[in-house]
């Protein structure tokens, strides 16, 4: 069967488009519309539409001011750019606590041969700090336009990555199950279980499979909500499978990884490896090599899964 | 509207609250609250349109205090007119008080924007300007920044980016004082002829004495204006202002007077 393949940027097109009858919302940009896809709203909604020029510090204050007036602002950039406006998200919108949604795409080595420079891999780990803040990395173009829609109704901030380039769509005819701090079970095992974010999701699938030939049953989590995070599902698979792989292509301090090692290490310890980006930068590289030489993709995770079954 | 005369006097009762919030707490920053109070008293008694009894009023004015500091000079007026209650004062800086180091949205009615790191209040202001005329409403965006918060970049970001949309209802005045928290901003980062630069970036500019009550009611009718340019008034004012010994003195930035010095003030304030 024909694996349909999109990115998760286009589904944040349109959803925005989708929204844009909702006359409180408003839209952002900092010369990337083109590139994070709010592009289609701007032809729709060019009044609702505000040009901030290439300064996201401003950006993100402006929807901060649109906020507290009762609008709805949705600000994207490449994932990489919203951290030159980390104090802002911080002082100016999650401790006010005003509802404006920030999008980074481009986010992760996925992002590929531009190199290290835009590769994001700490925005995870940056914005999960934040008190008030919702940190989403939906894994496919489906789950991204619902998750996106599902932000007017949130009433604080929120910060989502997706990605530049195509992924296996995993959500076509499975739109209800995806919701705003639920993981979602993919594939169901005992052995061990893979909490998998983003483009990771589709390569823990394929570890899965690849064990599943050696007789290794695996529990695969799409866990789109990095904050907060859905800790009944944690801790469910972790006394179910009692061994848990993370997989997201950011890096391994702060993102997934800590989030899901954080809540277990004080209620219910298991072993676990982390796969993520080992406190390195990337370089430039198509999507696949960037996965390969980071030691991301399914082979990596499969073997991760098999080390723990034999510690 | 009241004559000028009351406003001074509205103004000297201001600054002995100011000095009285800072001695109490022991903390706090005296010298741009000084400089910065006659604009505010001159604001909110004559041209911003809020409401005290309702001061979530959605289509009031809006007043974005971004050097966030100088807090102690927001609630002496917020107290002049019934935001909050004089004896909130006494909550400076302390724990769980409606005033809080940093004026914060989140504790005090009547505050619009929560600040403390400085150069954020221009791109607010200028969010809530767009809100205004997406709500086709005439309400103004007031927003008071420092001379040395010019110094950060952010604010030129959005300087540039007023003047883009055209929002003539988004109204600075630069509190120009000419002192920062190390030392004379001529020390910290000469920044040479300030007029010119908001000039060049497209802004309508007016000088003002932000100690003259005439001048600074010239210059608020000024920002009246119907021009789809955003307004600047840069106030030439004296830190510390009224107090001697604080006057143009880098170490009143932000420290609190001791039991004599507070004595000295209070009795240079007209307070037997």
């Amino acid at each position: 069967m024909m694996v349909r393949m999109a990115a998760t940027r286009d589904g944040y097109g349109d959803a925005l488009l989708e929204l844009g009858g909702n006359q409180r919302v408003v839209v952002l940009e900092a010369d990337l519309g083109k590139s994070t896809k709010s592009l289609h709203f701007r032809k729709q909604f060019p009044q609702r539409t505000i040009s901030c020029g290439i300064g996201e510090q401003n950006m993100f204050l402006v929807g901060a001011g649109l906020a507290a007036s009762g609008y709805i602002p949705f600000a994207s950039t490449f994932a990489i750019f919203t951290e030159r406006g980390f104090e802002q998200m911080r002082n100016g919108i999650a401790r006010p606590n005003l509802a404006v949604h920030v999008c980074g795409s481009h986010g992760g080595t996925h992002t590929g041969t531009d190199g290290s420079s835009a590769q994001s891999i700490e925005d995870l780990a940056i914005y999960r700090t934040l008190p008030n803040v919702t940190v989403l990395h939906p894994c496919d173009d489906v789950s991204t336009k619902i998750l996106t829609k599902q932000l007017v109704h949130l009433n604080s901030p929120s910060y989502t990555r997706t990605a530049r380039n195509k992924s296996p769509v995993l959500y076509d005819g499975r739109e209800d199950e995806i919701e705003i701090g639920k993981g979602v079970i993919h594939r169901d095992g005992n052995d061990a279980a893979i909490i998998a974010c983003g483009i990771l999701v589709s390569e823990a699938l394929q570890a899965a499979q690849e064990l599943s030939l050696e007789g290794i049953e695996v529990t695969v989590i799409d866990m789109h909500t990095i904050k907060p995070l859905d800790e009944a599902l944690v801790l469910d698979v972790a006394k179910k499978c009692g061994k848990i792989v993370t997989a997201e292509d950011h890096s391994i301090i702060g993102g997934l990884g800590g989030a899901v090692s954080e809540y277990l290490i004080e209620n219910y310890p298991v072993p676990m490896k982390r796969i993520g980006v080992a406190d390195r930068f990337g370089e430039s590289g198509e999507s696949e090599e960037m996965l390969n030489l980071l030691g991301l993709s399914a082979p990596f995770i499969a073997e991760a899964v098999r080390k723990l079954l034999n510690s | 509207m009241s004559s000028i005369a009351e406003l001074e006097e509205v103004a000297r009762k201001c600054r002995v609250r100011i000095v009285d919030m800072v001695y109490n707490a022991q903390a706090g920053h005296p010298g741009g609250s000084l400089s910065e109070i006659d604009i505010l008293v001159a604001l909110y008694g004559t041209t911003l349109r809020v409401d005290p009894k309702n001061p979530s009023w959605e289509d009031r004015d809006r007043f974005i205090l971004s050097k966030g500091h100088a807090s102690p000079g927001m609630y002496a007026i917020l107290a002049e007119h019934g935001f909050i209650q004089e004896h909130d004062l006494t909550s400076y800086r302390v724990l769980g008080g409606k005033c809080q180091g940093h004026v914060d949205a989140k504790w005090c009615p009547g505050v619009d924007f929560s600040a403390g790191s400085l150069g954020m209040g221009l791109s607010f202001g200028m969010g809530s300007a767009l809100a205004a005329r997406l709500d086709g409403s005439q309400r103004q965006a007031y927003v008071m920044l420092g001379d040395g918060e010019i110094q950060e970049g952010s604010v030129w970001e959005a300087a540039m980016a007023a003047v883009h949309h055209e929002l003539g209802n988004l109204n600075v005045i630069l509190d120009c004082n000419g002192i920062q928290n190390d030392d004379f901003c001529d020390e910290q980062m000469r920044m040479f002829d300030i007029p010119k630069k908001w000039e060049a970036f497209g802004w309508n500019v007016k000088i003002i004495d932000g100690h003259n009550m005439s001048e600074i009611l010239e210059g608020l009718e000024f920002l009246k204006n119907s021009n789809q340019k955003p307004n600047i008034l840069i106030a030439r004012t004296v830190k510390g202002k009224g107090v001697s010994y604080m006057e143009n003195n880098p170490s009143f930035h932000g420290a609190a007077p001791n039991d004599e010095q507070y004595a000295l003030a209070m009795k240079e304030l007209g307070v037997a």
